[in-house]
């Protein structure tokens, strides 16, 4: 694959210019809806090129924090930047100022995001689904991204559902899709929400393919998922939320093999 | 489905093929209540129809005589300009008032909220009265800047017509209406859309533009069609402008002057009919452009004889018409290069 090496070695000359800016930098991060708090001041680093897999049972904060990172939650108290850039927020003379809808939006471009329910636009085919952002929000010449549309189709393995609406296509299929179409903005990092949840277990191979393919071509990447064994393989680090805390966290191997908190203990029990 | 990964094992064993047993043939269950039900319904209509024939106070040669008058079909004509013109404003304006409605500023939800309020809760009637009298209340329309002399100055009699006048008193009034409709199809649109696309870093109108509204249509079109009849007939209320040029108030007339007025209602009924039919049929093929997606025909499948799209709500008459000929579908093979030029080319013909 020669899009991987060139996405390897772009990697590495960013890596080099900025190797002190973390691609995510979460400090002390707490979000509230209400009087319920989600996350509990949580601090984590996501490294350049990094794939991290964010576990624990459902309403523990993962979903949440992973929609902070690009803003489409308002982080509560905390920092958190992407980047260097902190999200949501520019900040001068020691003040924050909130971003305007448009600034907010150019943050985004720059993040990909995966959804458990998909998300495709249904009333366009899936070649149009991936051209439709970068030809709108870039402003690219559409023979260009019509060109590029078709790779990213095929790099997902759909080269030939390129006309097919999404009800047309099987859930495996639509989220390989949904995967293109992030790609699609060439984002610097991916975010993924339970991306396989919604689908039958035959088809979650397909998609975990995918994604381990992009983690060989260097993508940074943060998955929310409950497969352990996609975890383990593929993921550089692993952390444990529980109740909007970090429970524990380290590499994936250490982490699944020998839990050292009794929550982590508990849960693992009864998912691996 | 099979996944297409190519470093994903093909499946190279065949399925086992089952035995299997024949197909059901089973008596048809009769339905003897319907027959007899169609038949005495068939039968009651056939009475009324020699009935009506034969009753004078119908007047039948006159309503022959009447129906391709010049005056009658004029008088259609201008119904069906009051209708086009009146809704395509409505429209316009009632997809605006929605999408203020649910915009993020207070200020312009609150100018929506405040029209609705006023053009949904006062009757159209009334309203048309008001229009008509806008020349008595505002003698002259400025325009300028308030409290220094004017640019501009028009006789409000000189610039708008009662044909105007009717338009812009029906399209207002119907906007309020299709402004309710319009947003109920755009909260109908699933919030993960909305999601995805401001993930993908498109703005807040073109989220609107190219991915809430075009699926809000599918849910929209019915009731706007429903719309779209009753302001065909809500035209014959233009009188109280007064507007005396549209085919309920200009059969009125004729009955005035030939004291025959059975026969004109008659002659009116059937040239509403008739455009009501024929904005049945739009609104059929509108449906189905919209139902993009949701009831088409994968474009591997052509040939079964059934009609794709199956979300039509229009009667079982009007699918007849156009059944075969929308969906047509054109298998496009992803390597030819004419592809290129249309992404929803499976659809071509319909775009």
């Amino acid at each position: 694959m020669t899009d991987a090496t060139d996405q390897n070695s772009r990697a590495a000359a960013s890596a080099s210019t900025a190797k002190q800016v973390p691609m995510v930098l979460a400090e002390m991060v707490s979000k509230s809806f209400g009087s319920n708090e989600v996350l509990k001041s949580i601090s984590l680093e996501v490294k350049r090129g990094e794939v991290m897999c964010l576990v624990g049972p459902s309403g523990s904060g993962k979903s949440t924090f992973l929609r902070c990172i690009n803003h489409l939650e308002v982080v509560s108290a905390g920092r958190l930047s992407v980047d260097g850039d902190l999200v949501g927020y520019r900040e001068a003379n020691g003040k924050l100022y909130e971003l305007a809808p448009r600034e907010a939006a150019r943050q985004r471009r720059d993040i990909g995001m995966v959804f458990q329910r998909f998300n495709l636009f249904p009333h366009m085919t899936a070649l149009a689904n991936i051209m439709e952002a970068p030809q709108r929000v870039k402003g690219l010449p559409k023979a260009q991204v019509e060109k590029s549309a078709r790779e990213l189709l095929a790099r997902v393995g759909l080269a030939d559902r390129a006309d097919y609406y999404p009800a047309h296509l099987s859930g495996g299929q639509q989220q390989r899709v949904a995967i293109a179409r992030a790609l699609a903005m060439e984002p610097k990092l991916m975010l993924f929400d339970e991306p396989t949840s919604a689908l039958d277990p035959e088809l979650v191979g397909e998609v975990l393919d995918v994604m381990q393919g992009l983690a060989a071509s260097g993508m940074t990447m943060i998955v929310v998922t409950h497969e352990m064994g996609f975890a383990r393989e593929v993921a550089d680090s692993l952390v444990f939320m529980d109740a909007g805390v970090v429970v524990e966290s380290g590499h994936p191997d250490a982490v699944l093999s020998n839990p050292q908190h009794g929550r982590t203990q508990a849960f693992l029990s009864k998912v691996l | 489905m099979s996944s297409t990964k190519p470093n994903r094992p093909a499946a190279p064993q065949a399925l086992p093929e089952p035995a299997r047993a024949a197909a059901i043939k089973a008596i048809r269950l009769r339905h003897p209540g319907r027959m007899v039900f169609a038949t005495l319904l068939v039968l009651l209509f056939v009475v009324f129809i020699l009935d009506a024939a034969a009753r004078p106070a119908f007047d039948w040669p006159s309503v022959g005589k009447y129906v391709f008058d010049q005056r009658i079909s004029m008088a259609a004509f201008v119904t069906l300009q009051l209708t086009v013109y009146s809704m395509v404003i409505a429209i316009v304006l009632g997809v605006i008032l929605a999408v203020m409605r649910l915009s993020p500023n207070p200020v312009v939800k609150s100018l929506a909220w405040f029209y609705l309020w006023v053009f949904r809760g006062t009757p159209v009637y009334v309203q048309l009265v008001f229009w008509g009298l806008i020349s008595i209340i505002y003698q002259d329309i400025s325009v300028g800047i308030p409290f220094t002399e004017p640019w501009l100055v028009f006789e409000t009699d000189a610039v708008l017509s009662t044909f105007a006048l009717a338009v812009i008193g029906l399209a207002l009034n119907e906007a309020a209406y299709l402004a309710e409709i319009v947003r109920a199809g755009l909260l109908s649109v699933d919030k993960g859309q909305d999601e995805a696309a401001t993930a993908l870093g498109m703005s807040w109108a073109q989220t609107m533009r190219r991915i809430i509204i075009p699926q809000a249509m599918r849910v929209v079109i019915p009731p706007t069609g429903n719309e779209v009849i009753s302001m065909l007939k809500t035209t014959s209320l233009v009188t109280a402008v007064p507007f005396s040029f549209d085919l309920f108030t200009r059969s009125r007339d004729i009955s005035a002057e030939t004291f025959n007025v059975i026969p004109m209602l008659v002659v009116a009924s059937i040239w509403y009919l008739f455009f009501t039919s024929i904005l049945m049929v739009g609104q059929y093929f509108l449906e189905k452009r919209f139902a993009r997606g949701v009831g088409d025909r994968r474009p591997d499948r052509k040939a079964d004889g059934l009609t794709g799209a199956a979300t039509g709500t229009v009667t079982g008459l009007i699918p007849t018409i156009g059944g075969g000929q929308a969906t047509v579908v054109l298998p496009v093979p992803p390597a030819a290069p004419e592809a290129a030029d249309d992404p929803t080319s499976p659809e071509g013909g319909v775009r």
